[in-house]
């Protein structure tokens, strides 16, 4: 049996005296679109922080691609696109920068950039069509054209994963369908997405695997099967609003 | 008077020769930095290491050490003290500075009142470029030149550390320790602009270049090359100012640095399209 992509055992989190997350477990399989739905505030960045090693967990263990989360770093395992409001769009960088950051893994100390890092860049902005765009500065552009670029740092890293904060805030219908087409894509090339969201909507169709956060997984599972309404009324405090269940 | 002569003929002193060339190197080191630091939203960071560095001066004084070690002393005592506070209590950061700073530059005025003349307190308060020794001169260029250098050098890793933290984290930058390096870099800077400008208005210098930089391009190398055109500018006028209208240096260099960020301003405001 093959190993997970992710495996969370018994994880807990605590920032200061607030638990963020307790005794949580999961496991991703690889090469799926799963869904992590939560109200605000409910553990998803936590969560995703906890995946990266960006924090460490109070107990419990993280697997990311078999290594510990230190090593998945080394390796680049995982890439994060962050909520909109979390990056600074004034910032004065461009599109092609900010793809190249993909590559900080693999350059020397100085980070200095090689016509491999520059192949990477382009073939990565080529697959989420905004080469047409690499010089502009990031704040120019379109809510679904950032995020495509935040996808296409992702693809320059070589990540297994990406993780995604949010993705669908802010978008309009158009760009976000634009925007699941292009990690439906991705994810058939072999990639594992992870999308945290509040937004319901969209889900069902999109997601392989819902996993139902609210301080500890509530449920995880293939979506038709996850996705009902008893257990996402538990997750959200029961105030659902215009959600259609099968 | 010809143009040539004004130019040179300050130039005939030493001590003003002196002054230009600190002056510039100040000008240069804190350009580079602004523009790190108003990127990454530190302004405040720098004003509280600025002022957290007098009771190091006066101590310093006292024991008759180099100034420059008392102060950087101080300046990491500042750093350390903001973050194991914000770390351990839910104060937010900006008032964990505001009580840090105050509670040192307050300590550096008490045992200033004790132990140092008003000429002393006004050196180290506002600068005092025009009588640095060739000694400190030395000292203040080659630390400054020192700090430029690895900034630039490093200053891919900067700039990512100030775009994206979790990132650069993610993929397994050390972080932390490159976020305490830049503090160093920041403490050494603030130390060594002491004598130019003083513990008032380093913080000017380290703000104003970058800000003014930020408003007229949207590309990181060119705001780090507008940022440093403009401090120098500023550090000559400061210079040459202090030398024919008998004013202070470092509040001209600072007036300077000002005025053009209101120019910019301005002129973006009447221009800009957006």
């Amino acid at each position: 049996m093959q190993t997970p992509s992710i495996l969370l055992k018994n994880v807990s989190v605590s920032y200061g005296k607030t638990k963020a997350l307790f005794d949580t477990s999961i496991e991703i399989p690889y090469h799926t679109f799963t869904g992590v739905i939560g109200m605000n505030g409910a553990g998803k960045s936590t969560l995703f922080k906890v995946i990266m090693g960006l924090i460490k967990p109070d107990q419990g263990e993280v697997i990311v691609c078999g290594d510990d989360t230190k090593t998945a770093q080394k390796h680049g395992h995982v890439a994060y696109v962050p909520q909109t409001e979390l990056v600074d769009w004034d910032f004065p960088i461009s599109v092609y920068k900010v793809v190249m950051m993909g590559r900080l893994g693999s350059q020397n100390i100085l980070k200095t950039i090689t016509s491999v890092d520059d192949k990477y860049v382009i073939d990565a902005l080529t697959q989420v069509n905004m080469l047409d765009f690499k010089d502009k500065q990031i704040g120019e552009l379109s809510g679904g054209q950032k995020k495509r670029v935040f996808v296409a740092r992702a693809l320059a890293q070589g990540a297994d994963i990406l993780l995604l904060d949010e993705p669908f805030a802010g978008l309009d219908a158009t760009s976000e369908r634009s925007l699941i087409d292009l990690l439906v894509s991705l994810k058939e090339k072999g990639k594992t997405i992870i999308l945290a969201t509040h937004d319901l909507l969209s889900l069902p169709e999109t997601c392989d695997n819902v996993a139902l956060i609210r301080y500890t997984v509530v449920a995880h599972g293939p979506t038709k099967e996850v996705f009902t309404k008893e257990l996402v009324s538990k997750t959200f405090d029961g105030l659902l609003h215009n959600i259609k269940f099968d | 008077m010809p143009l040539l002569d004004f130019i040179i003929e300050p130039l005939q002193y030493s001590f003003m020769f002196k002054a230009l060339i600190v002056s510039t190197v100040v000008g240069i080191t804190c350009a580079i930095l602004s523009c790190f630091l108003i990127l990454k939203g530190w302004s405040l960071l720098g004003d509280a290491i600025s002022h957290a560095v007098l009771p190091g001066v006066v101590l310093a004084y006292m024991l008759g050490i180099p100034f420059g070690l008392g102060a950087f002393t101080f300046a990491m005592i500042a750093v350390i003290l903001i973050g194991f506070i914000k770390s351990n209590s839910k104060i937010k950061e900006d008032a964990v500075m505001g009580i840090v700073f105050t509670t040192l530059f307050a300590l550096g005025l008490m045992l200033i009142s004790k132990i140092v003349s008003s000429v002393d307190l006004t050196h180290v308060l506002f600068g005092e470029v025009l009588g640095i020794s060739t000694e400190s001169a030395w000292y203040t260029v080659s630390i400054l030149a020192l700090v430029s250098a690895i900034v630039l050098i490093f200053q891919r890793v900067f700039m990512i550390f100030a775009f994206d933290p979790a990132h650069a984290q993610s993929v397994g930058l050390p972080i932390t320790f490159i976020h305490y390096a830049f503090l160093v870099l920041l403490a050494i800077t603030i130390t060594g602009s002491i004598q130019t400008v003083g513990i008032i208005l380093v913080i000017a210098m380290l703000i104003t270049p970058g800000s003014t930089a930020f408003l007229l391009t949207k590309r990181f190398p060119v705001m780090l090359q507008i940022a440093v055109a403009i401090s120098v500018l500023s550090s000559i006028v400061g210079t040459y100012a202090s030398y024919y209208f008998d004013v202070a240096t470092g509040g001209t260099i600072v007036f300077t640095q000002g005025i053009i960020f209101l120019l910019v301003f301005s002129y973006q405001k009447a221009f800009s399209p957006n």
